[in-house]
């Protein structure tokens, strides 16, 4: 058999992909059309009428031919051609995913000294903290889940319930009884990690399913005795007025403060430091969740919780004490899910049961899954790409000149989002990191090639 | 055929008391009794293997000495010790190490990440000095060090569920069925590896399989367990040349 013939068509075909591109429509057509097309608004007397908007049903099909057209034209054959070439081609583009984490890191760190540059203070308070401050509270929450769900497989779909407990340990003690941040972050820690092994405990035998169901149910519970328990909550009015982080007493970000920090550093008065402030804060409590995630992970314990989600009854034949490895599991995730709910509640400076839904919990789960279960580069990258995206969202001003004035692109976040989910599981089945580090080498460091040693070969 | 077939000798530790002895015992799984009161010894330095047909209770019989699940009545004693109602991982700390049914291994962890759990016990203190012995018994293992353990072939994660047991230091290996769905050439290597333990380390086997021939020629003594009853009992030699044994487990194959 000639070889030739097995070749995939490189080039494009235009003719072929035009009458795709044609059916794409009519299908289009037939979908929208009616879904779209026909609008039904109460006019003055009360009467339905129908309105025709067949504008938009125009451009949702245009959108379809042309981007069925250029996919089928272009980048299929553009991926075909890159599969085949994919061989010694991926080994020179690996200096950017070699240096992947320092630069990631480097851009972290200086992200808000280059928003600032770029817009000045006023303008900069909007991405430093919708996005980078937004992005990095999921990213850590996403870290501190990792560890129960990616690293020991306990699924556990009420993480937020620890979000929260973080949240109104700091709400409560700072503005009852004046205690600062740095004492609460820790108590929140470990009040949440108290948490963890309470609800730990009984759901110590229960698997799969019916430990999702049962840490469901638990992330519901605590929210409706936010909501109940008023005397102390609140309830769904919520807590306000949380006193601001301050650097330890000696700076603070309170104008009227005679150590206010634009009197300190003799800047003109800005709510920015504030938020650049926190942003370091959350910035730095990632990193450390993520710096002890990794030390864990070459610990007995780290060690004994990856092997636990591989195998429960091998671990526990091989002396692991299983229980106690799920309990360490469920108080470090629940603490660091504290930390984050205890910043969450400095930087709101209001916390309400509306914050801790089951949708965020979702929102996490969703981000550690598809961070590929158990990497932190991964967690990272889908944090940003959910999180940013929702929120570059409400920036797409330009969509309304498109689907009309009352086009609000906010309703649409969870469709979007899920859409995405779905996207991103098709192209990547195991997450954006699939390959699980190994953390045990051989000494001697014999010269097996890496390619050798990838899944699929053997 | 002669019935002159090669077997082991007894081992020196033959007379003194068992290092594993289960006494009586019975084992539920519901209302279902799977062993209807079993006794085996083990004595030190033996190699102890059990043979009979599929569902006679085996597998069953080395997960009660391992507490999961536990025997309802009887006892099952370990160095003098009752481990009748201790939890599995209090079990396996008494240094008792097993390649269980369905060999269990971590599928996506590295073959040196597998041994690494294997050596928890001790806290990897020896890890080095027996990852060494592990290659030099399984140079498969070596070459394949840094592959996951769930791309291994059949045999090689045979090979590996053997070293993580034995990389815990275990005065007593239970094996089952190590030789299921390998070719001859890896269950003489296999059995090769075990005799080669027993011999030279002394290490105490309690071995369940199928393949009896290669099992009886390999013990010092075997059980034949039927419908969870041990029904027979003898040393290897005696057990091949018995003629129910060799009606029921050895005509029709495995020479
Ligand atoms: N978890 C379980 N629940 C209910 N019954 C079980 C369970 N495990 C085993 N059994 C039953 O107990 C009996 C003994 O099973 P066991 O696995 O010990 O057999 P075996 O001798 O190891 O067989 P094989 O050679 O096929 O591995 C069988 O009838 C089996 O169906
Ligand atoms: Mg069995």
């Amino acid at each position: 058999m000639s070889a030739e013939m097995e070749r995939p068509v490189a080039g494009p075909n235009y003719a072929a992909a035009a009458r795709d591109a044609v059916l794409a429509g009519v299908i289009a057509l037939g979908v929208f059309g009616p879904l779209i097309g026909f609008k039904t608004e109460q006019n003055m007397n009360n009467q339905l009428v129908v309105e025709n908007r067949w504008g938009i049903v125009i451009v949702i099909v245009a959108i379809v031919v042309i981007g069925r057209f250029l996919l089928k034209a272009f980048v299929f054959p553009a991926l075909v051609t890159r599969k085949a070439n994919a061989g010694p081609a991926s080994t020179d583009e690996s200096f950017f995913k070699r240096n992947f984490k320092t630069i990631g890191l480097a851009f972290l760190l200086l992200y808000p000294v280059i928003i600032v540059s770029m817009l000045g203070y006023q303008q900069s308070i909007k991405w430093v903290d919708n996005f980078g401050i937004q992005i990095l509270i999921y990213v850590m929450l996403g870290w501190g889940l990792n560890i129960v769900v990616g690293l020991a497989g306990l699924l556990d779909l009420g993480y937020v319930a620890f979000y929260a407990v973080g949240a109104y340990s700091y709400a409560l003690l700072s503005s009852h009884f004046g205690f600062s941040f740095w004492l609460l972050l820790p108590l929140s820690g470990i009040l949440a990690a108290m948490w963890g092994v309470i609800l730990g405990f009984p759901v110590l035998r229960l698997r799969g399913d019916y430990l999702a169901i049962v840490t469901l149910a638990f992330g519901e519970i605590i929210r409706l005795v936010l909501i109940n328990w008023r005397e102390v909550t609140n309830g769904s009015a919520g807590i306000s007025s949380i006193p601001k982080v301050d650097i330890f007493g000696w700076i603070t970000f309170n104008v009227a403060d005679p150590t206010y920090i634009g009197k300190i550093l003799d800047l003109p008065p800005s709510s920015a430091y504030y938020k650049i402030f926190l942003y370091y804060l959350i910035l730095a409590l990632a990193l450390f969740t993520a710096f002890v995630t990794l030390r864990l992970r070459r610990l007995p314990i780290g060690r004994a919780w990856e092997a636990l989600r591989e195998d429960e009854v091998a671990c526990r034949s091989l002396g692991i004490n299983t229980t106690n490895t799920k309990l360490t599991a469920f108080a470090l995730g629940a603490m660091f899910g504290g930390f984050a709910g205890s910043f969450f509640a400095a930087r709101q400076g209001f916390v309400s049961p509306e914050s801790f839904v089951f949708l965020e919990s979702a929102v996490i789960v969703a981000i550690v899954v598809l961070g590929g279960m158990g990497s932190m580069v991964g967690v990272a990258i889908a944090a940003a790409a959910m999180i940013g995206g929702t929120e570059i969202l409400r920036e797409l001003s330009f969509l309304k000149a498109v689907f009309g004035p009352e086009f609000n692109p906010d309703q649409f976040r969870m469709l979007i989002f899920g859409l995405a989910m779905v996207t991103i599981m098709v192209w990547k089945p195991r997450g954006f990191v699939g390959n699980r580090e190994p953390t045990a080498f051989l000494h001697e460091k014999k010269s097996v090639s890496g390619s050798l040693v990838q899944e699929g070969h053997g | 055929m002669t019935a002159v077939i090669e077997t082991q000798d007894m081992p020196v530790g033959h007379q003194g008391p068992p290092l594993l002895s289960v006494r009586g015992v019975k084992t539920y799984y519901g209302n279902i009794i799977a062993l209807k009161g079993v006794d085996v010894d083990v004595h030190p330095g033996e190699i102890v293997t059990l043979i009979g047909a599929n569902g006679a209770g085996k597998s069953t019989l080395m997960m009660t000495i391992f507490g999961s699940p536990q025997a309802r009545t009887g006892t099952v004693t370990f160095d003098g010790r009752d481990i009748t109602r201790m939890p599995t991982h209090e079990i396996a700390r008494l240094r008792i190490a097993q390649s269980p049914e369905g060999r269990r291994i971590f599928p996506r962890m590295t073959v040196l990440e597998n041994l690494q759990m294997g050596a928890s016990l001790d806290n990897l203190r020896y890890f080095d000095e027996d990852v060494e012995r592990m290659f030099t018994l399984f140079p498969r293992l070596k070459e394949r060090a840094a592959q996951r353990g769930g791309t291994l072939s059949g045999g090689e994660q045979q090979m590996l569920a053997i070293a993580r047991a034995l990389m815990a230091r275990p005065r007593l290996l239970m094996l089952d069925e190590p030789s299921l769905g390998l070719a001859p050439l890896i269950v003489k290597q296999i059995f090769d590896a075990i005799r080669d333990l027993n011999r030279n380390e002394g290490l105490t086997v309690f071995l369940v399989e199928q393949n009896a021939f290669h099992a009886l020629k390999l013990a010092h003594r075997g059980y034949v367990m039927v419908n969870g009853l041990v029904t027979m009992s003898g040393t290897g030699k005696e057990l091949l040349a018995n003629p129910e044994v060799r009606a029921a487990y050895l005509e029709g194959g495995h020479h």
